[in-house]
């Protein structure tokens, strides 16, 4: 006993050399079976086998500085490495398209300001009436800066906007119009009359049922039948018309989403103030319908900005159609991949960000519920 | 006094009629009707006029006539003397084609990638996460042209062919796979399959009943398992064996043999899975994790095994979170192949596309393809609920 106590205060041990460090690490993150470490195995060939090459072909054989093609590839005509001076050569046609060359700056000027409005939007310091004082000021400067015409500008009929602002024209303002349209419907399909509600339906369930191309189509070919004869509506309208009946029915769905989760004690709470239909709607529902549902309708205009680069089927040039249109010049043939992948990053960093900033939302939002 | 209050009891105040709710309600829903039908008709006078002044003719009398141009890949025989009737069903047959395969491939890449996503080991749950932010962030469009130009531009010809299989070819040309010889004795294969599969399924039925009556176990999935294998490879070496394969072989500037998936179609069927995975992955993740932890635990108490665990406690509960928004990513994926227009792989929209072009009918074209969206569309759905109900929760 005696002995025990003596020995007890034990002098401080590392611990062991594999349960600490990077060594440590490794063995609880990547070794720690025998599945996990065949799985790690894989990985590592996996990567072994795919970073190095790509890495080549971006970075080290890259030509980043070449007068055309031919000038790009290698002595045999075969490209050794990627040709980035194609994208720099092609930078502001694939970015703002057919947009007069000495006036581009008024489209770079309205993409800033899209970013701009977006972000200011994101704050939640900025929710409430002074969001609805800056947008249409916004909206009306991006107006004035695309079509020109005033204060000396030069004007540029919409058969010339291309690229970048066109895909964000398409998008935001797409979304912007259908989101009253799908509230409407979203009320419609969940009102107590069976009209209503019933042709409400209809068209949710129909506009989903059929691909966007369909609808696309739709007002390319059918909507100058539908127009009485002489009446013209100019093709960048007419798809953005479509965008806009398209997205307004998946936006009312997720809308519903919300509707639905409201208990029905405030309905009845505010049918006892004596609020009407559309008092008890305004004041009421939608603004706690709206604001649970979010998150979700941060996913649904992710969905709406992917959505824009169909337009190409249509003829528009949104930022994969200048793309694609950049690939067709002779002098710099066969480098898809750059001009893609380039696109891809654009569209990448607007969505990424979009996502990061619906999570994000999600958690705040899902504070008051936890515990 | 008495009889005043009688008389205010008795006659309970009626609204004027513009007040009434009900009268309102009818009245609002009258005119309502009325305009909407006033557009539909000012559309569809419209409509008539202008296809009158140009010429079109209306009805779907077009689908008799010969279609006059050719396809490039069909699943049924096709040339381009026969009608658009038949033209439009083999645009139908490879829609339908690249879809269910799409849905297969999606399911199997989405599941796999969502459960890396959760794995302990951290290299693979990150390159599962970096899969799925980068495809799930760039337009489905862009991919596809992406896919494609690799496969017809940056893809070498037919002489020096990637092989990245032995028998697996990946030229311009497209993509080349080797197939058995056909043999009489796969048919019998499948048919011992089937019928394997049908005695498991009994097997199962008994087991399960012999359980929850006496409480022993049976290895049923074991005696499925044995059986689902034993049975068609006992046919197999009754057939004597037959492994000839027929292998893609180089002849002059092409390939012969084998079989073949053309680039649009193989860019496609790519870009589908790839795109539509991403968002599987993420309903799959989603399911899992909405399982709470305590009930693993729970299972661990009992002492379940991990793979009992996963088969009769995490999963039958996370499948009821799972299968509502994965029916909405199959029919997602199904609209979606329809963007096969824009490489040229001759599915039903581009087929109808080309339709309107040469006759005009535009109308017509336009509620075929619509028409047939929306059946398949309900049909996933009805498949989809059947299977729902199957998992759903049963609340006493």
């Amino acid at each position: 006993m005696t002995e025990i106590a003596h020995e007890l205060p034990l002098p401080m041990q590392r611990p062991p050399a594999t349960s600490t460090g990077i060594l440590g690490w490794l063995r609880a993150n990547l070794f720690n079976s025998v599945f996990n470490t065949v799985l790690s195995l894989i990985a590592v060939y996996f990567l072994a086998v795919t970073i190095p090459p790509l890495i080549r072909w971006a970075f080290i054989d890259a030509v980043w500085d070449a007068a055309n093609g031919q000038a790009c590839r290698g002595p045999g005509g075969q490209e050794v490495g990627a040709c980035w001076a194609f994208i720099g050569e092609k930078l502001r046609f694939i970015l703002f398209g057919r947009f007069p060359y000495t006036e581009q700056w008024r489209p770079l000027l309205v993409v800033v300001l899209f970013i701009a409005l977006v972000l200011a939007s994101c704050d939640r310091r900025m929710w409430g009436r002074r969001l609805l004082l800056l947008w249409p000021a916004g909206l009306v400067l991006i107006g004035i800066l695309m079509w020109g015409g005033v204060f000396g500008l030069r004007y540029v009929g919409t058969e010339y906007w291309s690229g970048l602002p066109l895909t964000l024209i398409l998008a935001i303002i797409g979304m912007v119009y259908a989101f009253p349209f799908a509230i409407l419907l979203a009320l419609g399909r969940r009102s107590q009359l069976p009209a209503v509600r019933m042709v409400s339906v209809a068209y949710i369930e129909l506009v989903r049922g059929v691909p966007l191309i369909t609808v696309l189509f739709m007002a390319s070919v059918m909507l100058p039948l539908f127009l009485p004869a002489g009446v013209t509506i100019d093709k960048l309208l007419r798809a953005q018309v479509a965008f806009i009946l398209f997205a307004a029915a998946y936006l009312s769905e997720v809308i519903r989403g919300g509707l639905q989760a409201i208990p029905k004690g405030q309905i009845e709470a505010a049918d006892a103030l004596g609020l009407g239909y559309w008092r008890r709607t305004r004041l009421i529902v939608l603004p706690q319908a709206l604001t649970m549902v979010i998150p979700p309708l941060v996913n649904n205009f992710i969905g709406a900005f992917k959505n824009t680069s169909l337009v190409l089927i249509i003829g528009l040039f949104d930022l994969l159609n200048t793309a694609n249109a950049a690939l067709t010049d002779p002098n710099w043939q066969g480098f898809a991949a750059e001009a893609y992948i380039f696109t891809a990053a654009i569209y990448f960093c607007f969505c990424f960000f979009m996502s990061r900033y619906s999570q994000m939302l999600e958690r705040t939002f899902d504070r008051g519920h936890r515990r | 006094m008495a009889s005043e209050t009688a008389a205010i009891v008795v006659r309970p105040s009626r609204p004027a009629p513009w007040r009434d709710p009900r009268l309102r309600g009818i009245a609002l829903q009258v005119v309502f009707v009325a305009v909407i039908a006033a557009i539909i008709g000012f559309l569809a006078y419209n409509t008539t006029v202008n296809l009158r002044r140009q010429n079109i003719a209306t009805g779907f009398g077009f689908l008799d006539r010969e279609a006059a141009f050719g396809i490039g890949e069909s699943l049924i025989a096709y040339s381009p003397a026969d009608t658009y009737a038949r033209a439009f069903l083999v645009g139908l047959a490879n829609t339908l084609y690249v879809s269910a395969i799409g849905i297969v491939l999606a399911t199997i890449l989405g599941t796999v990638m969502g459960l890396a996503r959760l794995s302990r080991n951290w290299l693979v749950a990150k390159l599962a996460a970096i899969y799925v932010e980068t495809f799930r962030n760039i337009p489905l469009a862009l991919q596809l042209l992406f896919w494609w130009a690799l496969l017809r531009e940056v893809a070498p010809g037919p002489r020096q062919a990637w092989q990245p299989l032995p028998g697996v070819f990946v030229s311009n040309r497209g993509i080349l796979l080797p197939v058995p010889h056909q043999d009489p004795a796969y048919l019998w294969m499948a048919v011992a399959f089937a019928i394997a599969f049908g005695i498991a399924y009994a097997v199962f039925r008994w087991a399960r009943r012999r359980q929850a009556e006496t409480g022993r176990q049976f290895p049923a999935g074991w005696v499925g398992l044995a059986l689902a294998l034993g049975l068609p490879l006992i046919v197999f070496v009754a057939h004597g064996m037959p492994l000839e394969m027929e292998w893609p072989v180089l002849r002059g500037f092409n390939f012969a043999g084998g079989t073949a998936f053309s680039p649009e179609f193989g860019a496609l069927l790519i870009g589908l899975v790839v795109y539509t995975g991403t968002f599987i992955a993420e309903i799959v993740r989603a399911g899992i994790l909405a399982v709470s932890w305590g009930q693993s635990e729970a299972a661990m108490a009992l002492g379940l095994r991990p793979g009992q665990r996963m088969r009769l406690v995490v999963l039958p509960q996370a499948l009821r979170v799972i299968i509502p928004p994965m029916t909405s990513e199959y029919l997602s994926l199904t609209k979606n192949s329809s963007l096969a227009v824009i490489i040229g792989y001759p599915d039903l929209v581009s087929i109808a596309n080309t339709t309107m072009n040469q006759t005009g009918q535009a109308v017509e074209g336009i509620a075929m393809i619509m028409a047939v969206y929306l059946v398949i569309s309900l049909l996933i759905s009805l498949f989809m609920n059947l299977y729902n109900r199957s998992v759903a929760l049963v609340e006493r």
